[in-house]
């Protein structure tokens, strides 16, 4: 069955699909669509939805509600998201699955409400305290954003770790076919370790992440090292477009990576050996596929809407043998196709970018 | 001969950290006593505060959840409405629940979820070192008001119980003591009638605990509950504020 | 007959038991324990009557009263 969908309901939906049954979020544009559909969606299912007083408060009702084994979400937008950095630090260290959707606006400060891509750092690199990665994942159309939920919701009972998907407004407000014929089939895992009270497992349950004693805090840190090794090695995932003999290589991610999808094609109708890589999971980011195009690599383009963020673990990927350079939009602004293609037809003539 | 007076079961054999003559204990066995009693240890889950109460979940022998500062309120809310029939609280100090956790416990009681929150409440920071708590009494001496919280820099004390009390969500609460036999005996009832609140479906409780800090006061133990006694009591009038209908429970 | 028990291990000294015993019979050891503090004795035991009221101020619950029980 094919439904015509916003881009946040496709999320609320995928959630609703995964199996999630708890919402605990504040209201801030551009993500309202996706608490709406919710707010109605969940109770059909048996679900709550709740509205709480602060992002702050939310996130941490989506600790507690993941601490006593529920499948259980949060969405917002950067200035919301940044509330919440306290609260991801302590799903990470407590090792809590959960899921965390961010709408992407332009920032710094109150910024706008139109769309951007400037929370990449703080996702992939940290935003809260101490030692720790969430999964992120940066899904590019309203089906992939409904299909990504049950991935996330996945990852995050598989590794006991927190995953953010990204998008920005536009790809929350756009309308797109969606089919909603996939599997439907829910597979919760077990969760011996939830609060759940001691008539409900075994022995005495405890979620913590303070551990006073520095030794024991070091051996959680290697812990999480560890199993945030496995998962870069085995979750890396991206698209790819016109990659193989392509020497001008766009990365983009989002909604961007639609842009520079259409620019690898008018590119190529030019002459210019233009093709794209896709980041689909931003962290762990896909280091292995854009190593393995280096060295046939004249030169790289991210195209992004900041000020050149995911351009650092690109170069960090191609370790310096071949250039990389930067495009983006600012503020709410979105690269078009033409600067898009100007950006491509410079670095072919053998131009050095901006 | 039978034992008369001994530590609950819902409380690990364990020794405390609290300083010599801290109240903690006192309340941490009360709460212990109660779960006993009504026989809950195998559904009740705890969430312990940032604090000297940090440790709490060493103690309890019972599933317990670590909150972040002052967010206690809200975890324990993502519990309650995972599992509804489970008895859920949170155990928090004066800075934890009062002053940076003040937007948490409120809208907890206002939501009328039904947790119940053990608030502690010694007028001082004991963990950090004895700076001013939101319920530091004026002309009070800490580390931050060096010579005495003056209310034109830093105002007020903040009254829990009289904020909570025009709530309609908000179906017990109440301010007790642990300095004295007495009040200790009325503390014990407090914090039973406020989980038997929760148990019967009826709303949030609170119970407020006034308690001691001898380190941070400069205080020995004994001059700790006089002083208590003489100048929280006055500015914090115990007794049950809000209370559900008689017969409900 | 009643018996007070104090875990002179577990004592930290702070004396709220002293102020609280209706009999006035707990007073605090010349010798230290383990923690280094100087723990509540009863060295009068036969005054003892089991009220338990130390036991109710004690905050480390280093006190275990036992009592015969009543004839029903």
């Amino acid at each position: 069955m094919r439904v015509l969908m916003k881009g946040n309901e496709a999320i609320g939906e995928g959630a609703v699909r995964a199996g999630c049954r708890y919402f605990f979020g504040y209201p801030i544009t551009p993500q309202s669509e996706l608490t709406h559909y919710l707010a109605k969606r969940l109770p059909e299912v048996g679900g709550l939805f709740l509205q709480a007083e602060s992002e702050v408060a939310s996130i941490n009702m989506v600790y507690g509600a993941a601490a006593a084994g529920a499948r259980v979400m949060t969405s917002s937008s950067g200035p919301g998201i940044s509330l919440m950095q306290e609260g991801l630090s302590y799903l990470a260290g407590s090792e809590l699955p959960s899921v965390i959707v961010n709408l992407m606006r332009g920032g710094p400060g109150l910024g706008n409400i139109a769309p951007s891509q400037s929370d990449y750092f703080q996702a992939v690199k940290g935003g809260g305290h101490g030692d720790y990665h969430m999964i992120v994942l940066a899904p590019n159309t309203a089906q992939e954003m409904l299909d990504t939920m049950g991935k996330a919701f996945d990852l995050a009972d598989q590794y006991r770790n927190p995953v953010m998907v990204m998008a920005d407004g536009i790809m929350g407000q756009m309308m797109e076919a969606v089919d909603l014929a996939g599997d439907t089939k829910i597979e919760i895992p077990p969760k011996p370790w939830a609060t759940t009270g001691m008539a409900h497992h075994t022995g005495k349950n405890v979620i913590n992440s303070c551990l006073v004693i520095p030794e024991e805090m070091e051996e959680l840190n290697l812990r999480l090292e560890k199993k945030y090794k496995v998962i870069s090695q085995k979750e890396q995932a991206c698209d790819q477009y016109m990659l193989a003999d392509a020497d001008i290589v766009l990365v983009a991610f989002g909604l961007v990576s639609r842009i520079c999808m259409s620019a690898v094609e008018k590119a190529r109708a030019m002459g210019i050996k233009a093709g794209l890589i896709r980041p689909i999971t931003l962290w762990p980011f896909p280091t292995e596929l854009i190593e393995k195009t280096a060295d046939k690599t004249r030169a790289y383009l991210t195209v992004e809407m900041n000020m050149g963020q995911m351009i650092e673990d690109v170069r960090l990927a191609v370790r310096g043998r071949a250039p990389v350079f930067h495009y983006g939009r600012l503020g709410g602004m979105v690269p078009e196709l033409k600067d898009v293609l100007a950006e491509i037809k410079n670095l072919h003539e053998g131009g050095t970018g901006r | 001969m039978k034992k008369a007076f001994s530590r609950p079961q819902s409380l690990l054999d364990v020794p405390f950290h609290y300083c010599p003559g801290c109240t903690h204990g006192v309340a941490h066995r009360l709460v212990g006593e109660v779960i006993d009693e009504l026989g809950i240890q195998d559904n009740v889950i705890g969430h312990a505060p940032v604090g000297c109460a940090v440790f709490t979940m060493d103690y309890f022998d019972f599933d317990m959840i670590s909150a972040a500062h002052g967010r206690a309120p809200a975890v324990a809310t993502g519990v309650k409405r995972v599992l509804p029939d489970r008895v859920v609280f949170t155990y928090q100090g004066d800075g934890d629940l009062a002053a940076i956790g003040t937007g948490e416990f409120v809208h907890a009681a206002v939501r009328g979820e039904k947790i119940t929150c053990i608030f502690i409440n010694n007028a001082v920071y004991g963990m950090t070192g004895g700076q001013m708590a939101p319920t530091t009494l004026p002309g009070q001496k800490t580390k931050t008001t060096p010579f005495g919280r003056d209310s034109v820099i830093s105002g007020y004390p903040i009254k829990v119980c009289e904020m909570l009390t025009p709530l309609d969500g908000a179906a017990y609460i109440a301010r007790a003591a642990v300095h004295s036999p007495r009040a200790i005996i009325q503390a014990k009832k407090a914090i039973k009638k406020a989980f038997q609140v929760q148990m019967a479906g009826l709303g949030f409780s609170l119970v407020e605990i006034l308690s001691t800090c001898p380190t941070n006061w400069g205080l020995t133990p004994l001059e700790a509950v006089k002083w208590l006694e003489e100048n929280m009591i006055p500015y914090f009038p115990l007794g049950e504020y809000k209370v559900p209908a008689a017969g409900v429970i | 007959m009643a018996r007070v028990i104090f875990l002179e291990e577990r004592c930290k000294g702070c004396q709220l038991c002293t102020a609280v015993c209706p009999k006035g019979i707990i007073v605090m050891s010349d010798s230290t324990n383990g923690m280094g503090y100087h723990p509540a004795s009863v060295p009068e035991q036969d005054k003892c009557t089991g009220c338990g009221i130390c036991a109710l101020v004690c905050p480390d619950m280093a006190i275990v009263v036992e009592r015969e029980e009543k004839a029903v």
